[in-house]
């Protein structure tokens, strides 16, 4: 099946698109991440009363100018109504990562488009969608079910409508793997350029769940943080003693993967490279990590092994650190058996504490935060790390971000159904 | 104009998102205006609800112009 291959392709990253609680714009949002800002708040636009969790990140209302989201200003009003809001953040996100990749082959280049697929994954997909059609069959308005409810709701058409703008005619794919699905993205493209399948891709999560139905659902598994209503920006603690939960956010990522010498003959940015990528399950609980944290430890070998590098290597990691109870320290517990001795010269953050938990887009926004970590040499902070509820040798680089000598980094996604995904980025050379 | 024929127009215009002066009597909702096949399935949805009525799928099928669209409903209201 792969007897024609020589070796795998090398993958570098040329172009980075966001749409998250701190905004849109990479710029834009990382410059607040490192200002220590949250994108947390109350939940205005839907009524909490009945939740026991009434906090979110939400992307903010705005123009396009002051790095906020106008939908508007990005889609057609008549095709708004074809697509739930999770298509709708992709969208944004994919038009910013491709504008920024400089990557636009046209109707005369159609070779060049049929070697460019996009891979753009969900946690959930549709979610408001599939409440709004239950509810009309609800009311025995079965008959009023939109034509695109169905294609509004499917999770691949936010690689759809993306292939459809762009013309992008290579491979069309999307994961679904809980909260691992942007890892799991951002390197099965990888792969796929790898192994010469295409030779870009636009890959990433999206997500917006934040809605009456998946509140509600997440506060029913006891996920989300509800000791925090008042204080919106504290809700999202990882590793603090006092953490209760997640706090749901709503985003997307998207970044443009290219195969190196492709990316050197058009003459594109290289933001960083692609070296490794691991993946495991736990084959334990739906929704709780093994207690050894092993999946976690298995995904994260398995990458190092894949990029051929040793945990010294690696300067930073971003952790899935959500915020919950169990979860924070098990991963903590595992970076350590895995780091070993030079635990003690690693940082590790969650940003998480400032947007939230993306859900299917967090995988791939926290890669996005991982390149730009390697390309200002900077580690974002923890936010709310406050008084950890375990002490570790590594730096949790608690509340403001530290400059630091970095040129590798590790990102760690886990999901529901023990699904576990890391991923690795180095400095371009 | 009779009141079906503004009505209807209006719904089109909202729906696919064409400028007012382009929906004529007889322009065509996928040769004229850009709709496909879903988008002509979701107006015949929207002149339902607006007007009261059912068209079933025989009929919706042969509604493709606005004036279609205009006499089905004016038929079916004196009916």
């Amino acid at each position: 099946m792969f007897g024609h291959l020589v070796a795998p392709r090398r993958v570098v990253v040329t172009g980075m698109g966001i749409a998250c609680p701190l905004g849109l714009g990479v710029e834009n949002v990382w410059k607040r991440m490192l200002a220590g800002e949250s994108g947390l708040a109350a939940i205005q636009n839907f009524d909490t009363s009945a939740l026991p969790a009434k906090i979110a990140g939400q992307v903010p209302v705005g123009t396009r100018a002051e790095g906020k989201l106008d939908i508007s200003e990005w889609i057609p009003v008549k095709d708004q109504k074809k697509m739930d809001r999770f298509i709708q953040l992709a969208l944004v996100a994919a038009t910013e990562a491709v504008e920024d990749s400089g990557w636009a082959p046209g109707e005369d280049q159609q070779e060049e488009r049929c070697r460019t697929g996009v891979m753009i994954g969900s946690g959930i997909g549709g979610l408001p969608t599939i409440f709004e059609a239950s509810t009309l069959i609800q009311q025995g308005k079965t008959r009023r079910i939109s034509p695109f409810f169905i294609p509004s709701a499917l999770i691949n058409l936010a690689s759809g409508h993306v292939s459809i703008k762009y013309g992008f005619k290579g491979p069309n794919h999307a994961v679904v793997t809980a909260c691992a699905t942007g890892v799991h993205a951002l390197g099965d493209a990888a792969r796929l350029i790898a192994l010469n399948d295409a030779d870009v891709m636009v890959a990433g999560g999206a997500e917006a769940a934040v809605a009456e139905i998946g509140m509600a659902g997440f506060c029913a598994s006891r996920a989300l943080s509800t000791a925090f209503n008042d204080q919106p920006t504290k809700g999202s603690r990882p590793w603090d003693r006092d953490r209760d939960g997640f706090v749901m956010g709503e985003g997307a990522g998207v970044v443009v993967l290219e195969e190196l010498e492709h990316a050197k003959r058009r003459g594109a940015k290289i933001y960083a490279e692609v070296i490794g990528y691991g993946m495991s399950g736990d084959a334990y609980h739906i929704t709780s990590p093994t207690e050894d944290g092993d999946g976690a430890f298995r995904a994260m070998r398995a990458a190092l092994m894949s990029a051929g590098v040793e945990p010294s290597q690696i300067q930073y990691v971003n952790a899935h650190g959500t915020s919950t109870p169990m979860g924070d320290d098990i991963e903590l517990q595992a970076v350590e058996r895995l780091w070993g001795d030079e635990a003690k010269s690693l940082a590790m953050s969650s940003t998480k504490s400032a947007i939230g938990h993306l859900l299917g887009a967090a995988g791939a926004v926290e890669g996005i935060f991982s390149i730009l970590a390697i390309r200002d040499g900077v580690a974002p902070p923890t936010l709310n790390l406050e008084d950890p509820s375990r002490e570790s040798p590594i730096d949790r680089v608690a509340l403001e971000a530290q400059p630091r000598k970095i040129d590798t980094v590790l990102s760690n996604s886990f999901g529901f159904g023990g699904t576990n995904a890391s991923i690795i980025f180095r400095k371009a050379a | 104009m009779s009141d079906t024929a503004d009505k209807v127009k209006k719904i089109v215009v909202e729906h696919l998102g064409v400028e007012e002066s382009k929906v004529t009597t007889e322009a065509s909702f996928i040769d004229d205006l850009g709709a496909d096949s879903l988008d002509t399935v979701e107006l015949v949805m929207a002149f339902e609800e607006a007007f009261g009525v059912e068209i079933p799928d025989d009929a919706a099928e042969k509604i493709t112009t606005v004036k279609d669209a205009i006499d089905y409903i004016e038929k079916q209201k004196s009916a």
